[in-house]
C-alpha cells in the first residue's frame, strides 16, 4: 500500500470537484436566492482539503497499483458523498440533519434518485440544480471524468477506470490510451445530455427544467425539480423524450461509440446484450400493459395504459425511477415486477445500475449449458456472446458477483427489518438503493424521509455498494487486501 | 499428387526438404526430385523454374506457396503458377492473387474440396459420388440401384415414363467390374451403380427410381475435428445437428468456439458407450475424418454395427479402399481422388474447365469447352449421333449460355458449349482431349 500516491491522488481529485461547485454558486449569485454562502463554504473546505491532502506530497513520483486503485476510489466516493452533502448541511432551507444530508447526496452521486426533501418546487433553484449535477457527476463516473482531464494519472489511471466502470469484462477499451476512452465517454455522455436538453426544450419544458432534466436522465438518475416527478409536466411529448435518452442511457455506450465511428447502426442489433436488454424492457412493458388492462386500472383506456405502462417499464428497468403515474398504487404484482426489473438493470458501460444485462444473460446461458450437460456428458459446450466464446474465467466471476449481489442484498433486507421496517418497505428499499433506482414501495413510496436515521445509513452503504458494484467495496474490507 | 501427374505425359520435378520422401518418390515414378526449400530462388532454379510451363506450390504452408509463386513469376516468368491455400480468410480477398500482387492462376484448397466432396454426398441421401459441373448448374451422380427401385429390373428406355418432365441422362453404369455403356434397352439390376447426369433440383427425382431413398440426413457425427472435420461441420451445422468427437482436449476446445449449433464431444470415436450415448442407433451419417486410415475404418465399422444409417470413412491408402468398399463402409472417401481433379484440369490440353475422377481413378468425367467452327473443330455444328467418340466415352450434357440441356441423339453441339462427358476408361481421355482441340490449319 503507497499511502503517498494514494493521498496524491485523492488530494487531487477533490480540488478537482471543488470546481464542479462553482456552476451552481453562479447560478445562486444571478438568480438571487441567498444560498451563495453554502456554496461558497463548500467549496472552501473541499479545496482547501484537498490542498491539505495534496500540498505534502505533491512532489511524490509512483505509479498507482491495482489494489491502490480499489482504495483510491472507494475512499475517493466516501468522501465526495460528505463534502457534496455540505451545501445541504449548511443552507437553512430546507433544514437537514447530517444523514439526511449524506443521504441527498449519496443518492445524488450513486444516480439512485431516492430523496429525503419533499415540497421541492419551494427549495432554492441554485441547490435543486446542484442535486441534478451531482446525478450528471455521477452517471459517467466522476473518477472517469477525471481521467479524463488528468494525464498526469498515467497509467494508474486504468487501475481506477476498472475500479468505477460497470461490468463483467472491463479490459475493453474503446482506444490505445485509457485517457482518450474516457475522453470519449464523456463526449457520448455530453452529447446525449446536449440532445436531452434540447428534446426537452422543444417539448415545452423550461430552459432551466430541460437541463436539470436532462443531467437526471442521461445520468439514470432520477432527481427531479418537481415532486410529482416526469409526471408533473403531463405531456406525452417530455415522456418520449425521457423514454427515449433513458433507453439510449442505459445501452453500453461502447457501442454508441461504435455506431458513431461506423456511421451504422448494425452494431446495436449484433449485440447479444442490447438484444436481450430490448427484449425484457418490451416484455415487461406488455406485462404492465395487460395488467393494466385486465385490471381496468386508469379506467381500462388502452393510450393511457399503453403511455403509462411503457414509461414506467422504461424507467424502472434502466433504473433512472422517474414516475408519471402512482404506479406503487397498482395491481399488487406490477410494482414487484417493475422493482424486480431493476435488478437486471442497465447494459454493461452504461449509466445504469443493477446487476446489468450481460450478466444475466451470461447466467441464464450458463444454466442451459448445465441442461445440455446433463443430456451430453462428454461435449464441450461454450457460452457464447455473439460469435466469441465467453470464457470460464468471466463466468465464475459473474457467479461470485451474483452470489455477493444476492447475499448482500438479504443481509442489508434483514437488517433494515432489524430497524423496525415491514417487509415490503424493506425489500423495495434496499433493492431500490442497491440498484440504484429509487423510488421503493410501502413506506418509502413517497420519499425516504420518514425512515429511521440508521436506516438511511444502511440504505447509503446499499447505494454506494450498487454504485461500484460491490466487489470495489468489498475488496477493501477483507483482511488480506491490506497485507503486504 | 505427383503421381497421378506422372501418369499422364507430364515431366515432373519435386521439390521436397526431406530427402527420404524424396527418395521414394523416385523409386517409384518417373520423374525428377531436388532436395531444398520450395520458394528459395537457388533451389527453384535447380529445379528447372527457368523452362517450366507450371509450377504447382502445395506445401502445407500457405505462406511458402505464395511467395515460391511470387518467386517463379518475379525471376523465372513461369506461365501458370497453382498454389494450395488454406486459410479462409487469404481465399476470400481474390484481389490478393492477382498479377501485382501475388500472381497465382489457380488456387486449390485441398481440404475445401474433400469437404464439398463429403457434403454433397450428405446432402443427397443415398448417392456415392456427386460431382459439379457449371459452377453446380448440373451434376453428375453416382448411386447404387436396389431391389424396390422402380425402376431395377426394367429396361431404361422406361425411364422418360416414369419421369415425366424430368430430364435425365444415365451417362455410364458400373455392373461389378464392367462398364456398361447404357442403352434403351439396358436392364437395371440391383447392385449397379448407376451414373446419371441432371439437374440439382432433380437429382432426388431420378435417385428415387433405383432405390428407396429416405428423407434428408438429419443428424450427422463426425470423428475428428481436423481441417476437414471442422470445415464440414461448418458447412452442415445450419442444416443438420451436427456432433464432432475429437480425442485431442486442447484441439476440442478450440474448435468448440467456433461453432453456432454444433457441439464438440471430447472422446475416442471407437467408443462404444461414447457412441451409444449420443444415439448411433438414430444417426443418418456417421463420417470418420481423421488423419489415421485404421481408425476411420474401425470407428466407422463400429458405428455401422451400433446401427449408424451410413458411415463413410476418409481412407488415404488406396489398398485399404478397396478392401472396406461396399461391404464394410458404404463410403470409403479417398482424398487425393477427390482433389486430383481440379489440377488435372489445368494440365490437360483444349479448353477443359473442370476434371472429376471416378470410381477410384478408373473413370474420368469432364466439362470441356467446344471452340472454333464447324471446319476447325470436331464437335462444333454436329450432332451428336456423327461425333467420332472413342470407346467408352458418353456425353451427359451441354450448358449452352447459363441453360442446361440434357442431350439426346440428335441434339447439336454449336461453338462455346461446355459439353459435360464421361471417359468410362481413362486410357481414351487423350483421343477426348484431341477431340476437343481446335485445328487451325484446316480452315
Amino acid at each position: 500500500m503507497r499511502f503517498k500516491v494514494i493521498q496524491k491522488i485523492l488530494g487531487l481529485l477533490l480540488a478537482l470537484f471543488s470546481l464542479t461547485l462553482i456552476p451552481p454558486l453562479v447560478m445562486s449569485i444571478t438568480m438571487d436566492d441567498g444560498i451563495e454562502y453554502a456554496f461558497v463554504s463548500a467549496i472552501f473546505v473541499t479545496l482547501l482539503l484537498g490542498l491539505f491532502l495534496w500540498l505534502p506530497v505533491r512532489k511524490f513520483k509512483g505509479e498507482l497499483k491495482l489494489r491502490d486503485g480499489f482504495l483510491v476510489v472507494v475512499l475517493f466516493w466516501l468522501v465526495l458523498s460528505f463534502s457534496g452533502a455540505i451545501p445541504f448541511i449548511v443552507v437553512d432551507n430546507p433544514k437537514m440533519t447530517l444523514i439526511d444530508a449524506v443521504f441527498e447526496s449519496m443518492s445524488g452521486l450513486t444516480t439512485t434518485g431516492a430523496t429525503v426533501l419533499t415540497g421541492l418546487e419551494e427549495l432554492p433553484v441554485s441547490l435543486l440544480f446542484y442535486r441534478q449535477l451531482l446525478q450528471w457527476l455521477g452517471g459517467m463516473g466522476i473518477i472517469v471524468l477525471a481521467v479524463a482531464v488528468l494525464p498526469m494519472l498515467g497509467i494508474g489511471g486504468m487501475q481506477l477506470y476498472r475500479a468505477e466502470t460497470p461490468g463483467p469484462m472491463k479490459d475493453a477499451k474503446l482506444t490505445p490510451r485509457i485517457t482518450e476512452t474516457a475522453k470519449m465517454l464523456w463526449y457520448i455522455y455530453l452529447a446525449l445530455t446536449v440532445f436531452c436538453t434540447i428534446g426537452f426544450y422543444v417539448s415545452g419544458m423550461s430552459f432551466f427544467d430541460a437541463i436539470c432534466h436532462s443531467f437526471s436522465t442521461v445520468a439514470i438518475g432520477g432527481f427531479s425539480t418537481h415532486d410529482q416527478s416526469i409526471g408533473y409536466f403531463n405531456s406525452w411529448q417530455i415522456e418520449a423524450v425521457t423514454i427515449v435518452f433513458m433507453f439510449l442511457a442505459g445501452v453500453n455506450f461502447s457501442l454508441h461509440f461504435l455506431a458513431w465511428r461506423s456511421k451504422s447502426l448494425k452494431h446495436y442489433f449484433e449485440d447479444s446484450e442490447f438484444l436481450m436488454y430490448l427484449a425484457l424492457l418490451l416484455s415487461v412493458f406488455l406485462i404492465c400493459f395487460l395488467g393494466l388492462m385486465l385490471n381496468n386500472v386508469l379506467s381500462g383506456e388502452i393510450v393511457t395504459s399503453l403511455r403509462a405502462s411503457l414509461f414506467q417499464a422504461i424507467s424502472m428497468g434502466t433504473t433512472a425511477g422517474f414516475s408519471t403515474e402512482d404506479f406503487q398504487a397498482w395491481p399488487a404484482f406490477l410494482p414487484v415486477i417493475l422493482i424486480l426489473l431493476s435488478f437486471a438493470g442497465g447494459c454493461a458501460g452504461s449509466t445504469g445500475g443493477g446487476i446489468k444485462v450481460v450478466r444475466c444473460l451470461l447466467l441464464y446461458k450458463q444454466g442451459v449449458r448445465e441442461i445440455r450437460r446433463l443430456i451430453h456428458p462428454n461435449a464441450i459446450l461454450n457460452i457464447k456472446m455473439g460469435n466469441k466464446a465467453v470464457s470460464n474465467r468471466v463466468i465464475e466471476a459473474v457467479w461470485g458477483f451474483f452470489a455477493a449481489y444476492v447475499a448482500v442484498f438479504l443481509i442489508l433486507m434483514l437488517a433494515l427489518m432489524v430497524t423496525g421496517l415491514d417487509q415490503t418497505t424493506a425489500f423495495s428499499a434496499v433493492a431500490a438503493c442497491l440498484n440504484n433506482l429509487g423510488p421503493g414501495l410501502g413506506a418509502v413510496s413517497e420519499n425516504y424521509g420518514n425512515i429511521s436515521a440508521t436506516a438511511k445509513s444502511l440504505l447509503c452503504l446499499a447505494m454506494l455498494l450498487g454504485r461500484l458494484e460491490i466487489f470495489t467495496l468489498l475488496v477493501i474490507l477483507t483482511p488480506s487486501f491490506w497485507k503486504t | 499428387m505427383a503421381a497421378n501427374l506422372c501418369s499422364e505425359p507430364n515431366d515432373i520435378t519435386v521439390v521436397d526438404l526431406n530427402p527420404t520422401t524424396l527418395h521414394h518418390l523416385q523409386d517409384r515414378y518417373d520423374l525428377r526430385t531436388v532436395v531444398g526449400h520450395a520458394a528459395h530462388p537457388d533451389v527453384l532454379l535447380k529445379a528447372g523454374a527457368q523452362d517450366a510451363d507450371m509450377i504447382i506450390a502445395i506445401t502445407n504452408s500457405d505462406e511458402i506457396n505464395m511467395v515460391a509463386c511470387q518467386v517463379a513469376y518475379t525471376l523465372f516468368q513461369t506461365p501458370t503458377k497453382i498454389a494450395r491455400i488454406r486459410e479462409n480468410q487469404y481465399q476470400k480477398r481474390k484481389e490478393l492473387f492477382d498479377a501485382a500482387s501475388f500472381p497465382i492462376d489457380v488456387i486449390i484448397s485441398p481440404e475445401q474440396e474433400v469437404t464439398d466432396y463429403i457434403k454433397n454426398l450428405i446432402e443427397f441421401p443415398g448417392s456415392i459420388q456427386v460431382v459439379d459441373f457449371a459452377n453446380g448448374k448440373v451434376q453428375l451422380v453416382a448411386a447404387r440401384a436396389f431391389y424396390g427401385g422402380p425402376l431395377v429390373g426394367h429396361r431404361l428406355a422406361e425411364l422418360p415414363e416414369q419421369l415425366n418432365d424430368v430430364e435425365t441422362r444415365v451417362t455410364a453404369i458400373f455392373r461389378r467390374n464392367d462398364v456398361i455403356i447404357p442403352t434403351g434397352d439396358t436392364v437395371i439390376e440391383a447392385g449397379d451403380d448407376v451414373f446419371f447426369i441432371a439437374a440439382q433440383k432433380n437429382i432426388r427425382a431420378v435417385m428415387s427410381e433405383f432405390r428407396k431413398i429416405d428423407g434428408p440426413n438429419r443428424n450427422v457425427i463426425i470423428a475428428g475435428g481436423g481441417n476437414i472435420g471442422l470445415r464440414l461441420a461448418k458447412a452442415l451445422e445450419d442444416t443438420c445437428n451436427i456432433k464432432i468427437i475429437e480425442s485431442n482436449s486442447a484441439r476440442a476446445h478450440k474448435i468448440s468456439e467456433s461453432f453456432k449449433r454444433a457441439f464438440v464431444l471430447l472422446g475416442d470415436a471407437a467408443d462404444e458407450d461414447l457412441l451409444r450415448e449420443e444415439n448411433i442407433e438414430n444417426t443418418d451419417v456417421f463420417c470418420a475424418l481423421t488423419n489415421a486410415d485404421e481408425a476411420n475404418i474401425i470407428s466407422s465399422m463400429l458405428a455401422k454395427r451400433l446401427g449408424a444409417k451410413t458411415v463413410m470413412a476418409l481412407i488415404n491408402r488406396a489398398a485399404y479402399v478397396d478392401l472396406v468398399q461396399r461391404d464394410i463402409i458404404d463410403i470409403a472417401i479417398s482424398p487425393q481422388q477427390a482433389t486430383i481433379g481440379s489440377l488435372l484440369a489445368h494440365v490437360r490440353r483444349g479448353d477443359v474447365v473442370k476434371v472429376h475422377s471416378l470410381r477410384g481413378g478408373a473413370a474420368e468425367a469432364m466439362e470441356a469447352i467446344a471452340h472454333g467452327n464447324a471446319r476447325q473443330s470436331k464437335v462444333v455444328g454436329r450432332k451428336i449421333d456423327d461425333l467420332k467418340l472413342p470407346p467408352g466415352v458418353v456425353i451427359g450434357a451441354i450448358v449452352r449460355k447459363e441453360k442446361v440441356i440434357v442431350v439426346h441423339h440428335d441434339t447439336l453441339i454449336v461453338e462455346d458449349d461446355h459439353v459435360i462427358l464421361v471417359v468410362t476408361d481413362k486410357r481414351h481421355v487423350s483421343d477426348v482431349e484431341k477431340l476437343f482441340q481446335v485445328n487451325l490449319t484446316s480452315s
